[in-house]
């Protein structure tokens, strides 16, 4: 299976290695280098390239690459999904997952890899037990274990490496008893020139923040669950209850996870919250164009729509821009030629607009296609499927858990055409 | 024997080299305390050859360091050693080389502290390899760490000890797996599992022994110890495929609760398994034994037809038994989980049972970017084969600007695949948006697959071409050399019509600088130089000028084009040709002096070589036939789906190949040993409701043995119950975690007396032998008697041995329950097999007697525990669900009450100008798309000549989503053809408005659908009928009182007037004057409820229960007219 894992930063320096077989020289690394110099951006490295002698599988995530070395046949996404939970534990370990956490907890990190793979196959994965063997990093421990010596490795195995419920730990204590869900919600959609929808779907997730004492069997349902199209559930849910009642009933692991994600069915029509009205032109003769967009809301149910953002990746042969916006601010770096225009609340009254020339280099000929318009916002309190939680019960515990369901809607790949 | 024998035969030689170990570790002690510095010198080599180039000038910087770190780790405090280790491993993750420590860190491996212990446990496995001779001295420590009473450390001394790559040690590594693979403990075993690959990988000689581990371990019950079990066995043994027989059904039933990783290599392994061991399935995909929803998504016309001639299939039970225990993984987190499920599916399932692959598929897009690579990738495998899989969601595959450039081909390779007569359109639009892409790669890409549609869709072949050639005229080089080269593609196949194109790409010539295009358009002059005769010399003479600044490639082709012009019209090139192949004769490039002197040889006609020039033209100018443009992903499904393999279009090493399917099933038997399935206690009382319905669904007609479908629906119902009662039961024995221990060792100590365990007979058991005893008189109606006996006797011992073993000293309840379903499940697989001599009828009796025996006995548990048990609040979340499961899984879809047999005129003779078309709703579930309702059209030509190219053109409104027909050809006079076409109608009488075009006319016609055919026709019980009812009061009711028509009332049962009026199903009523229907409306899936109550003198009401407030007061409005009328 996994043979060996490599941390490597943008720039190409490998600053972490980890073998679970014999060793393999990290020279083997350079067919991946070679590979991320051909790319223009570091997301078109393939993912499995394929050496004299072994297959490197590698994932982009947070600007560092994992790249594990394969040497024998093994389903690619056994290995990308194992590095994908790597990245998140480090990021649940040390909150966030870059270069320099890594190598400020190089050690931590280190046992954490040996702990997940025995010989390349996984062998604990779940946060939960590797915090019970391996416990993470706070201020206040860090000070008493260099006072007292004591360490943050666990010397007991963790209960859920054993039980059927390897997700929860035993023995779990608090004195606020809380259980908050999220339902977020992101609206994937393409809309073409004249603004209409070319395809829009929406895919929700349901996270959860669970702090409760003891063993809670929780059963959690929805007002309208047939909007739910295609689940996926955390392992801890059980699968045959949703399948005939529609209700999701599991004992919850201990503290922040992904509870269930999902799929709005497709007959829904999706409401699009903002419209956005857009020209860009460029002249034929004389090297310059103009560029106008305005936002403004359109299905909003009533809430206010935030954290607007406009992202445009300009054509390359663009040499300066010049734009006035009405409200918020933008961003232009000239070297990525990407502009960001961050606009914020979005006001039903003022409609935002950013307007102003464009000058491409001269000679430059005009560009053949117009950029297209990523989208960024963010509604709170709606989830714009509909979708609402009906009520969260609690079995096997006795005391009254404090709950409580947020819901937002967010701009998943919301993508305009120009 | 034997086996005992190789054991004390290795505790000898193990303890040999123990003692060898010991004695040099001894030496080694002593030579380090004198020695040292010598040691050191010794050591400092390795820093060279292990070391990057880096590392060489900051050796005198890094013995430095290590002396440093060396004092520490000898100093006397913990605290100074841990620190001093954590810095070593951190050398070690950053790749430096740190091995010269070795004796320092060594000596702390029998350290009290866990965490200094761990370390150096990491600090022994990465260097042991490279110092066998030290690695030694620690061997001792694990030995007695192996006998810790505490199994985290007996567990981590077996995976260090097992991970430390010292061949010396191989005989002390193979007894350690051995006792370890008894231990007590489940997660120790899991550890020996692990340290069995470890070991084969360090000496191949083990393999013998070693499998006999696997086959100890693969006999394990723990969900814990099966995916590493079944790892090694892959890696081991992969060949011994008799291994898993006996475990085969364990296997599967475990599946559910084994971790994720697990999950993946057992279903990969249990995929090449079934391949050996099953029949196909795909022979006939005639039999449609599993009853619900995903034959919706089917092809069922397809089958129906099949099904008339087809002489069933029989799927083996086990077969089934492993689909329906994996399709619940579909909806698992994890990436890899999924696409295992779904390569399963895909190399095992029937044909029309794949599809329910799809949607997790289509959602595993949205996962990260590496995912969605492989995902597509394999998509793009599955879709060359079946388009209909993933037709439905072809906007899934809209590439975004912002996608990465190998998502954006695979996704553009996606789209072709799934482009047909009805698509081609949007897709073609779609690929108009990224021809004009600033990434000219993709641009480029999606040209090339333009002009795959134009060759496999022969509808819009000039459409592409004229978009093509428009495409000529772009500014972008690539994107003109793209279009260039895939119009020559394109003129091949049918170069007549295009003679303008030719000359139009000619024009542009001068334009065009990339090479290949130059050399595309050259060739196509010199191939068709005839169409255009007067250009092409021109261009001849063009390239004459330029011939020595051209690319190899172009002045290939013009030699070429000299020499076809010359053959053809030597008049006017006869000149330019001896010019071109004189400059040709002085080129630099060798091939294009061959190549000169052959065509010169080949066309010229001298006396030496009269015969050849003879053939010259037939030579040059012969036929070529086109060149096939078709899909990268064409073969790579001779890969298993979801492997490296596949991925990489190259054997990777160690790649199993799929076996094909055997003619003839091996012996079924042989997995027959183990028959306990955990969990599917449930399953008769489901067997129950589904039998409770009438067998009044019209698919039941196209089975000669209905009773055989019912058995299968059953099964299918048992597994939807088995996974959650399967959880139960496991989460049970975690709730009570605090006797897990107590429990794991008394079941060790009946696995250490083998004979004693194996005699051993709980009471339980003998209990519920008895009670089977009890049921089997019922069963005994169909099943002859003798071979039931004898089977269940065998079946019996199995279910005792089994139980023995896993003895979890579980409640007596829980192992009567899964007995008593062994029970009734050996009972079906009987009457399979005695099925010709039982009427079908028969048999579904008395299942449901024995499983209504079954629900009596337990359903009382869980309402008892409702209030009793708070400790196991999980296994009653469980029971309380399994209980209502089998209630709501009974909402299934039917088959059509009643099919009208009214048609309605779509578009009249005269004003079709002789084409007439009529339609009606044949009732069938669409098979284009779920949402769709399928309409049955008839077209009819009553001119006198024939009508040609009939198909569907523009529709309004535009969203509207129809599945067209595949076009008609040709119509001849006084002929009629039938065709069907879907409409999704979105739950809306809005009429379907679209054009009927044949070759000269276009005809409006639209199609308004009564809201009673909007519906789809679903069978449920009473209960669930009051309790769907009940979620859907106030507003979501409407309701009327009428009076009943006087034949109505007497002379026919209701159902047929309601069934006249609306496609639903009957639910089966206990009141004799009250009747319900049920359906679900077709486009979003609610449920429409229909109660018809006779009333005294003649009057009824009508109450209507749906959450389609609108659709339910017009079907009231429908129904009332129906019911009411004189």
């Amino acid at each position: 299976m996994i043979n060996s894992l490599f941390l490597i930063n943008p720039s190409g320096e490998i600053f972490l290695e980890k073998h679970w077989k014999s060793v393999v020289s990290r020279s083997v690394c350079d067919y991946f280098l070679e590979a991320k110099e051909k790319a223009l951006e570091p997301e078109d490295v393939p993912p499995v390239i394929h050496t004299p002698h072994h297959y490197l599988i590698s994932i982009y995530r947070d600007k560092l690459f994992f790249l594990s070395v394969i040497q024998t046949e093994v389903p690619p996404l056994f290995v990308i999904e194992f590095l994908h939970r790597v990245a998140e534990m480090i990021q649940d370990y040390f909150g966030e997952c870059s270069e320099t956490v890594v190598k400020d907890h190089m050690v931590m990190v280190y046992e954490l890899l040996e702990e997940m793979l025995d010989n390349g196959f996984p062998l604990a994965t779940e946060s939960n037990v590797l915090k019970e063997m391996i416990r993470p990093p706070t201020i206040l421990r860090s000070v008493v274990n260099t006072l007292t010596g004591t360490s943050n490795v666990g010397d007991t195995l963790p209960t859920g490496q054993l039980s059927t419920i390897p997700w929860r730990r035993a023995g779990v204590r608090y004195t606020n008893n809380e259980a908050y869900f999220d339902v977020v919600e992101e609206i994937d959609a393409i809309l073409d020139q004249s603004g209409t929808t070319v395809f829009a779907e929406i895919q929700g997730v349901v996270e959860a923040c669970v702090k409760l004492s003891g063993m809670p069997d929780l059963t959690l349902s929805f007002m309208n669950p047939r909007l739910l199209d295609d689940v996926s559930f955390h392992p801890c849910v059980r699968y045959k209850l949703w399948e005939s009642e529609r209700v999701l009933s599991f004992i919850p692991p201990d503290g922040n996870f992904t509870l269930m994600t999902y799929h709005v069915n497709a007959q829904n029509l999706v409401a699009i919250p903002v419209y956005v009205k857009q020209s860009i032109s460029f002249f034929e003769c004389g090297s310059d164009g103009r560029l106008d967009v305005t936002v403004g809301p359109k299905q909003t149910m009533g809430k206010t729509v935030e954290g607007v953002m406009v992202t445009v990746h300009l054509p390359k042969t663009i040499l300066s821009i010049n734009l006035t916006a009405t409200q918020g601010s933008y961003t232009y770096d000239n070297g990525t030629k990407l502009l960001v225009w961050d606009i914020g609340k979005l006001n039903p009254q003022k409609l935002p607009n950013l307007r102003g020339s464009l000058s491409l280099q001269a000679g430059a000929p005009k560009p053949e296609e117009n950029p297209s318009l990523n989208i960024d916002l963010k509604i709170q309190q709606l989830a714009i499927s509909g979708l609402k939680v009906n009520r969260l019960d609690m079995f096997g515990e006795k005391y009254k858990p404090f709950k409580g369901v947020k819901y937002i809607t967010k701009a998943g790949k919301f993508q305009v055409r120009t | 024997m034997n086996g005992h024998r190789g054991f004390s035969v290795l505790r000898s030689e193990a303890a040999g080299a123990v003692r060898t170990a010991l004695v040099s570790a001894e030496n080694l002690q002593l030579t380090l305390k004198t020695e040292l510095s010598q040691e050191e010198q010794h050591l400092t080599p390795h820093t060279h050859t292990n070391g990057g180039p880096d590392e060489t000038h900051t050796k005198g910087y890094c013995t430095e360091v290590n002396e440093d770190l060396k004092e520490m780790l000898e100093s006397n405090k913990e605290s100074l050693k841990l620190e001093a280790m954590k810095r070593v491993v951190g050398l070690i993750a950053k790749g430096k080389n740190a091995s010269e420590l070795f004796p320092a860190v060594v000596k702390n491996v029998a350290s009290k502290n866990i965490e200094l212990k761990k370390l150096v446990y990491v600090y022994l496995v990465r260097y042991a390899e490279e110092q066998q001779d030290l690695a030694l001295l620690s061997i001792s420590t694990f030995q007695r760490a192996l006998k810790d009473p505490n199994q985290l450390i007996r567990a981590s001394a077996l995976r260090v000890l097992s991970s430390i790559r010292v061949p010396i040690i191989v005989p002390i590594m193979m007894l350690a797996i051995k006792e370890a693979a008894s231990d007590m403990s489940p997660y120790v075993r899991k550890t020996s599992a692990h340290a069995i690959q470890k070991l084969y990988s360090l000496d191949q000689d083990q393999k013998e022994l070693l499998i006999e581990v696997i086959e100890k371990l693969l006999k394990d019950k723990s969900t814990l110890v099966a995916g590493s079990v079944v790892m090694a066995f892959e890696e081991v043994c992969p060949d011994r495929i008799d291994l898993i027989h006996k475990n085969y059904r364990k296997l599967c039933n475990l599946l559910v609760d084994v971790e994720e990783w697990g999950q993946v290599v057992i279903i990969s392994m249990l995929t090449r398994y079934a391949r050996t061991q099953f029949t196909s399935p795909w022979k006939e995909d005639g039999v449609f034994d599993e009853h619900n929803e995903r034959a919706f998504y089917e092809s069922d016309e397809e089958k129906t037809r099949d099904e008339t001639e087809a002489k069933p299939y029989m799927m083996d039970p086990d077969h089934r038994l492993l689909l329906r225990n994996t399709k619940p993984l579909l909806q698992s987190r994890n990436t890899a989980v999924v696409m295992s499920v779904a390569q399963l599916y895909w190399h095992l399932a029937p044909k029309n049972e794949v599809s329910i692959v799809t949607k997790s598929l289509v959602r595993l897009l949205r996962s990260h970017r590496e995912v969605q690579y492989i995902v597509l990738q394999n998509i793009a495998t599955m879709s060359i084969q079946r388009k209909g899989m993933f037709e439905p969601y072809m906007k899934s595959f809209y590439v975004r600007s912002t996608d990465a450039t190998h998502i954006k081909s695979l996704k553009l390779e996606i789209l072709t695949s799934l482009a047909n007569e009805a698509n081609i359109s949007t897709i073609l639009r779609e690929f108009q948006t990224y021809v004009k892409s600033q990434d000219k790669q993709f641009a480029a890409g999606t040209i090339q697959a333009i002009g795959r549609c134009a060759t496999n869709i022969s509808e819009v072949t000039d459409t592409c071409l004229n978009g093509l050639v428009l495409l000529l005229s772009n500014r972008d080089e690539t994107v003109v050399a793209e279009s260039v080269v895939v119009i020559r593609k394109l003129l091949q196949i049918q170069p007549t019509q295009h003679s303008d194109i030719i000359k139009h790409m000619a024009k542009l010539f001068d334009n065009i600088t990339v090479p290949m295009a130059r050399a595309s358009i050259l060739w196509l002059m010199g191939e068709y130089c005839e169409r255009v005769p007067k250009i092409a010399p021109d261009v001849l003479r063009k390239m004459a000028k330029s011939f020595t600044s051209e690319e190899d490639i172009v002045k290939l082709q013009t030699v070429n084009l000299a020499a076809k012009l010359y053959l053809t019209n030597s008049k006017q090139t006869k000149l330019l040709t001896q010019y071109i192949l004189n400059l040709g004769k002085y080129d630099q490039n060798y091939d294009i002096r061959d190549r000169t002197r052959f065509i010169r040889q080949l066309i010229v006609p001298n006396d030496k070589n009269g015969a050849l020039s003879k053939y010259a033209h037939r030579i040059l100018l012969a036929p070529k036939p086109a060149s096939v443009l078709e899909s990268a992903y064409k073969d790579r499904d001779r890969y298993q789906l979801g492997t490296l393999s596949h991925t990489i279009n190259t054997k990777a090493s160690g790649y199993l190949e799929l076996s094909d399917w055997p003619a003839v099933a091996p012996d079924k038997s042989v997995r027959n040993v183990e028959v306990i399935e955990p969990g599917k206690e449930w399953a008769p009382s489901l067997g129950k409701t589904g039998k409770s319905k009438p067998a009044k669904s019209s698919d039941d007609k196209f089975y000669s043995d209905s009773g055989e479908e019912e058995e299968e629906e059953e099964g299918s119902g048992s597994s939807s119950s088995e996974d959650g009662s399967g959880s139960s039961s496991s989460e049970e024995s975690g709730s009570d975690a605090e006797s897990h221990v107590q429990k794991n060792s008394s079941q060790s100590s009946e696995e250490s007396d083998k004979s004693s365990s194996q005699s051993e007979k709980s009471s339980s058991e003998s209990d519920s032998e008895k009670e089977r005893k009890t049921k089997t008189p019922l069963q005994k109606k169909t099943v002859k008697p003798t071979a039931k006996d004898g089977d269940s006797d065998e079946n019996g011992n199995v279910a005792k041995e089994a139980n023995s073993s896993s003895a979890e000293e579980s409640s007596s309840d829980s192992e009567s329950d899964s007995d008593t379903h062994t029970d009734s499940d050996s009972g079906t697989e009987h009457k399979k097999k005695t099925k010709s001599k039982a009427k079908p009828k028969v048999e579904v009796k008395s299942t449901k007697e024995v499983s209504l025996l079954d629900l009596g006995d337990f359903t009382p548990a869980p309402v008892t525990q409702h209030k009793s048990s708070v400790l196991s609040p999980s296994l009653l979340g469980d029971l309380e669900g399994l209980s209502l499961s089998n209630v709501s899984s009974t909402i299934q879809l039917s088959g059509p009450a009643f099919v009208p047999e009214k048609s309605h005129d779509l578009l009249h003779r005269m004003t079709g100008k002789g084409l007439s078309a009529q339609y009606q709703f044949p009732r069938q579930p669409c098979l284009y798309q779920p949402t769709m309702v399928s309409v049955q059209i008839s077209l009819t030509n009553t001119t006198d000549h024939p009508l040609e190219q009939i198909h569907i053109g523009d529709r309004s409104p535009t969203g509207l989503n129809i599945h067209c027909f595949n076009t008609i050809e040709c119509l001849e006079p006084e002929a009629s053809v039938t065709v069907f076409i879907g409409i999704d109608f979105n739950d809306s009488t809005q009429a379907a408005n679209f054009q009927l075009c044949t070759k000269e006319d276009h005809f409006s016609v639209s199609i308004q659908p009564a809201i009673g055919e909007l519906l789809l026709p679903i069978t449920m019980t009473e209960l669930d009928f009051r309790k769907e009812q009940s979620k859907l009061l106030g507003m979501n009711e409407s309701s009327a009182t009428i009076t009943m028509a006087a034949e109505n009332m007497t002379s026919q049962p209701i159902s047929r007037p309601v069934a006249t009026v609306a496609n639903l199903g009957v639910v089966p009523s206990s009141q004799d004057n009250v009747h319900r229907f049920a359906g679900k409306t077709a486009s979003s899936g609610a449920v429409v409820l229909v109660m018809v109550e006779l009333r005294e003198s003649s009057t009824a009401l009508i109450t209507i229960n749906t959450e389609k407030s609108v659709m339910g007061s017009m079907l009231l409005r429908d129904l009332k007219l129906a019911l009411a009328q004189a």
